[in-house]
């Protein structure tokens, strides 16, 4: 009797203990989701409050006189640079970026994947390097590069340096989706009378849509948040793109109007956030997919 | 017969034509052979003349710069003359540049320190969670992840605004505490505080996410047993889960360093809200101020270069753990 129950009355203090202990996990679960979310929330709240409850003694936590002033000013006022072709710079500088930098990287990719040649590692290397490269320490160089081709302030310019940023990672993303598509696939092609581009091309390209999607969301992501090349190489109000926009908008004038730049930065973060949350299960898988492996 | 013998000259002729249906009957195999040899390099072209072209050439002109006398004469035309190291010189033993780069290391060490165990700590919390709060923590994580770093530092510098933030606000009127008015950027050391934590709080979702799907990889049973023989939290992590995710670790841990090292945007986004650039300038700024600032472009090239050579050191281990992994 004695030695029946001994177990059950251990057994009641440790559900107890347990229960308790997933209390202060899912607790702490919460207060890391309300802190992570906290600028998030913050930012489009406020971007909804007028300029006198914004600068008011007290602080609101919710949009209670809800207003879409901020975002009238922002994407209408003509008195500062403006929103539309900021906007209009940055889709068609990334479109240009993240299609060309696909194209060559799809090329690479099959070099390093289906071929065996010499400075198949060195080009591989070469690229995990250049990746690494800070761009603050290239900016001098890059800017004389593009002054000497007269490319300053022009759409193309600011596309070559960013299809060459974002080509290193491109092509170390795809090179794992390519590896992915069974080489046997391209052979079936070639036996059926394609060529070997003619098989890349009609039975590889069409296969690594998943890739080429996740990769070219990336290249998007980078190209669109850039931030001090088009600073400093795009540096007329017309040829701005996005973040430099967003910048002369918190200089413009003394008083900060952190409402209009609340509106602002939700108008510049809300495509990034969604495209980020489309392909995000890659993200980690690109980056570390060696160690993951292991 | 003649039926037969036409059929037996058909067939082979048959196959004949077939064979000239596919290109190249006869000599296909050194054709094909040639295509292969030349293919990668083809394959290759664009990249290699895009990356040498806007990286490669570039570097070249940096590192031939960096021993020139290069300022804003030189922009407009005046011959620069080559001047040994001098720029190094200059640079080594200017104090400034040795408190950037001390400044740049203090700031990455507490970053990557403070990101590896936040982001490990919330890893191990979403295998304890179930389903509903390990969502929840992910959605939350996301968030943070994918909001660029330009408008989270606008926003976290709202936040802590001076005069209408909600932290000082808080801090005022919650905690009754007279932070009324307070500055946070004003002085270094608060204005690195909200640096890390704006950094920290964009690069724990990385750690997070990759250090738990390294953590569900590691087999249950080894982890039971291990509990069977008593061994605690703290000792099933160091003894069993370390030691299984090293190499996660170790590249995750690298990234950090190397991305903390060169972090920009957000101490660039931040000065520009309110700190003294002088007390605050990590590498990357201080390259930007010196160069474009101050039009001295030789100094900053050589501050470039040293650079450059400080994070490749840093990366050879990243890119050598990657290759070693990949086996490629």
């Amino acid at each position: 009797m004695s030695t029946a129950a001994r177990p059950i009355a251990r057994r009641r203090p440790a559900t107890v203990q347990k229960r308790a202990l997933s209390a202060v996990l899912s607790t702490t679960a919460v207060a890391i989701f309300l802190l992570s979310i906290f600028p998030v929330y913050w930012m489009i709240q406020t971007s909804f409050q007028p300029t006198s409850d914004i600068i008011g003694s007290d602080v609101n936590f919710w949009p209670e006189n809800f207003t879409l002033r901020n975002y009238n000013t922002v994407l209408f006022d003509t008195t500062r640079a403006q929103f539309f072709p900021a906007l209009k710079n940055s889709i068609i500088v990334t479109v240009i970026t993240v299609v060309v930098a696909l194209i060559f990287a799809f090329l690479a990719s099959l070099a390093v994947t289906r071929f065996r040649f010499r400075s198949r590692k060195a080009f591989i290397l070469t690229i995990l390097i250049v990746q690494m490269i800070p761009g603050e320490a290239m900016i001098i160089s890059t800017y004389r590069l593009l002054d000497g081709w007269n490319l300053l302030n022009t759409i193309m310019g600011l596309s070559i340096v960013y299809i060459a940023t974002v080509l290193p990672f491109t092509i170390w993303t795809l090179r794992g989706f390519v590896n992915g598509v069974p080489i046997e696939l391209e052979e079936a092609g070639m036996i059926d009378g394609l060529s070997r581009m003619g098989a890349f091309w009609r039975i590889t390209f069409p296969l690594l849509a998943p890739g080429l999607v996740a990769t070219g969301v990336f290249g998007f992501i980078q190209a669109w948040n850039e931030f001090l090349l088009a600073l400093v190489v795009n540096s007329r109000p017309e040829m701005m793109t996005l973040p430099v926009w967003l910048r002369t908008f918190q200089i413009a004038n003394g008083t900060t109007n952190w409402g209009g730049i609340m509106a602002g930065s939700t108008l510049m973060a809300i495509p990034v956030i969604i495209f980020f949350l489309i392909v995000q299960g890659r993200m980690t898988s690109g980056l570390v997919s060696g160690a993951v492996k292991g | 017969m003649s039926t037969i013998g036409r059929a037996k000259v058909v067939a082979p002729s048959a196959v004949d034509g077939e064979v000239l249906v596919s290109p190249a009957p006869v000599d296909p195999a050194p054709k094909r052979s040639r295509q292969g040899r030349f293919a990668p390099y083809v394959l290759l072209v664009p990249s290699v003349a895009l990356l040498g072209v806007i990286v490669g050439w570039p570097l070249i002109q940096l590192l031939i710069m960096s021993f020139q006398e290069y300022g804003r004469a030189q922009v407009f035309g005046a011959p620069a003359p080559f001047i040994g190291l001098d720029n190094y010189v200059a640079v080594l033993t200017d104090d400034k540049f040795w408190q950037v780069l001390s400044r740049s290391i203090a700031f990455a060490a507490v970053c990557v320190v403070i990101t590896m165990v936040l982001g490990t700590l919330c890893a191990l919390l979403m295998t304890a969670l179930n389903k509903f709060f390990r969502g929840l923590l992910s959605v939350g994580l996301l968030l943070a992840w994918a909001m660029p770093a330009l408008t989270a530092t606008i926003v976290w510098g709202w936040i802590f605004d001076t005069s209408y933030g909600v932290v000082n606000y808080a801090f005022t009127n919650w905690l009754g505490l007279d932070y009324q008015g307070h500055s946070w950027l004003i002085a270094p050391l608060s204005f690195f505080l909200v640096a890390t934590l704006i950094v920290v709080w964009g690069a724990v979702p990385f750690v997070t996410f990759t250090v738990y799907a390294g953590l569900t990889q590691v087999p249950d049973e080894v982890l039971e047993a291990a509990q069977l023989d008593g061994a605690n939290g703290f000792k099933r992590f160091t003894l069993i889960i370390f030691p299984y995710l090293r190499s996660i670790f170790l590249v995750v841990f690298i990234l950090q360093v190397i991305w903390d090292l060169r972090v920009f945007t957000q101490i660039y986004a931040l000065q520009g809200i309110g700190g003294i650039r002088d007390e605050t300038s990590t590498l990357g700024v201080y390259i930007v101020n010196t160069a474009l600032g101050s039009g001295e472009y030789g100094t900053g090239g050589a501050i470039s270069v040293i650079t450059v050579i400080i994070l490749m050191a840093v990366s050879i281990y990243y890119v050598r753990q990657t290759i070693k992994e990949e086996e490629l």
